[in-house]
């Protein structure tokens, strides 16, 4: 049991190396982590149920505070994309599907903005439909671009 | 038991030109606290203070559940303290300064000052005179974790040293607090640092504290709202807003107590909130030092 606990760990804390924070990104810290997560749990390189590493782990790898760890892990948890269990640490929750929901999540959040953009723009929601069609038909022109050359 | 690495209540300390008025601050076991001031702000007097080097007037200082100044020689074996006015013996190499620390200090952790050197790109051969003040900062703070206190207190760590030895010294702080029963405290003009590693932050001005606390709740407190004001509408004064700046149609309101409803009320006044942001550190120490002096010039 602790063994492959630990290997599990391993394969994390490896891993870390792709975290980062910056320091020009306006938004909060704790929020720039609970991002990473999320789209890691997204492209499934952490799969639900999987064991993650500790607040304090996450602090020292990451050079952070760890009270800012602390509210990250809180939140994801109030979110219900990771448990915590005392004593037990963090994992993954064992949600099926968990990674296509947070990457729907993800899709609703930009809809949301382009809404709100739009209505600050004054437009008609058909007008924005239309736009969205246009932003779709110009991605796939470029590809289509792309693999002609 | 005691939960606290560090605590004062009620300490004063009055000199001629500068007096220190009831600074209570605490940090808890197991966390960091950044001391955040402009110069000549009190934060040195307030780190000898808590050391027993200077003694205050009045007010109760506990440090690892000792009294101080009283009980400062037993504390002292569990304290680490750095600060940039440290001397080391020019003539001497680093090494020296190892062995004579661990002659003094039985918790000398022999493997861990090695691996020091060698993440802080030392040479223990090295006399002191020919180190770069970046090497010295380094060295000095070898020989104080190297020992493993209980309780680090740094007195301006990472001023005057380059990106590069700053993060070095960071991720040396970061990785002490691995282990649940150390504390840090550490002072800065640096608020990007004390942003990014401190559990709790304390703001001195002017001999006083003007905050201390949780730094997630503190940060979380403090807002910049971008307003459009149509013609003829005035804005409301609100609580919770600091400041506002207004030129033309555009105004920047500060809050340090923001709660959601704010651009409900701002709204409501005919007004329209483009957007609110967070704001970092420095922002917010700014903003409560001039908002703190125009405050006490008012009441002057």
């Amino acid at each position: 049991m602790t063994a492959s606990w630990d290997s599990v760990y391993t394969v994390y804390t490896e891993m870390d190396g792709a975290f980062t924070i910056s320091q020009s990104d306006k938004r909060a810290m704790y929020l720039q982590i609970m991002e990473q997560i999320k789209q890691r749990i997204a492209l499934g390189d952490w799969k639900e149920g999987q064991p993650i590493p500790s607040i304090r782990q996450l602090a020292v790898d990451l050079q952070i505070s760890v009270i800012t760890g602390k509210r990250a892990y809180l939140e994801l948890e109030r979110e219900g994309v990771i448990v915590t269990q005392q004593g037990k640490g963090s994992r993954v929750a064992s949600k099926p599907g968990l990674g296509m929901q947070l990457r729907e999540q993800e899709l609703e959040q930009h809809l949301e903005q382009a809404a709100r953009i739009a209505g600050l723009l004054g437009m008609r929601p058909r007008e924005l439909e239309e736009r969205l069609r246009e932003a779709g038909d110009r991605l796939n022109h470029r590809k289509a671009e792309k693999e002609t050359v | 038991m005691n939960d606290f690495a560090i605590e004062m209540s009620g300490v004063s300390k009055r000199y001629r030109f500068f007096s220190l008025e009831d600074i209570r601050l605490n940090v808890p076991e197991g966390q960091i606290m950044g001391l955040i001031g402009p110069n000549g702000a009190g934060k040195s007097t307030t780190i000898r203070i808590l050391l027993g080097l200077v003694h205050q007037d009045e007010g109760e200082v506990r440090v690892l559940n000792r009294r101080m100044p009283a009980e400062q020689i037993g504390a002292k074996w569990d304290i680490g303290f750095a600060s940039e006015d440290m001397r080391l013996y020019e003539s001497m190499t680093l090494d020296w300064h190892m062995r004579f620390i661990r002659s003094i200090y039985p918790g000398w952790d022999a493997p861990y000052a090695q691996l020091l050197l060698k993440r802080f790109g030392l040479r223990a051969e090295q006399k002191i005179k020919g180190l770069s003040h970046g090497q010295r900062v380094k060295a000095t703070l070898l020989l104080v974790l190297a020992r493993r206190p209980k309780l680090l207190v740094l007195d301006e760590p990472t001023t005057g040293l380059d990106p590069v030895a700053r993060h070095e010294i960071l991720r040396e702080l970061t990785s002490v607090m691995a282990d649940e029963g150390r504390s840090i405290l550490f002072s800065s003009h640096h608020t990007q640092d004390v942003e990014q590693i401190s559990d709790r932050i304390t703001f001195i001005d002017r001999g006083r504290i003007l905050d201390s606390m949780d730094k997630e709740v503190y940060l979380d407190r403090w807002r910049r709202l971008r307003l459009e004001t149509p013609a003829g509408v005035e804005l409301p004064a609100l609580p919770g807003i600091i400041g506002v700046r207004q030129e033309g149609r555009l105004a920047v309101a500060t809050a340090n107590a923001f709660i959601p409803d704010l651009v409900g009320a701002y709204e409501s006044a005919g007004a329209r909130v483009q957007r609110v942001e967070s704001m970092t550190l420095e922002e917010i120490f700014v903003a409560n030092v001039e908002y703190s002096r125009e405050r006490e010039e008012v009441q002057a």
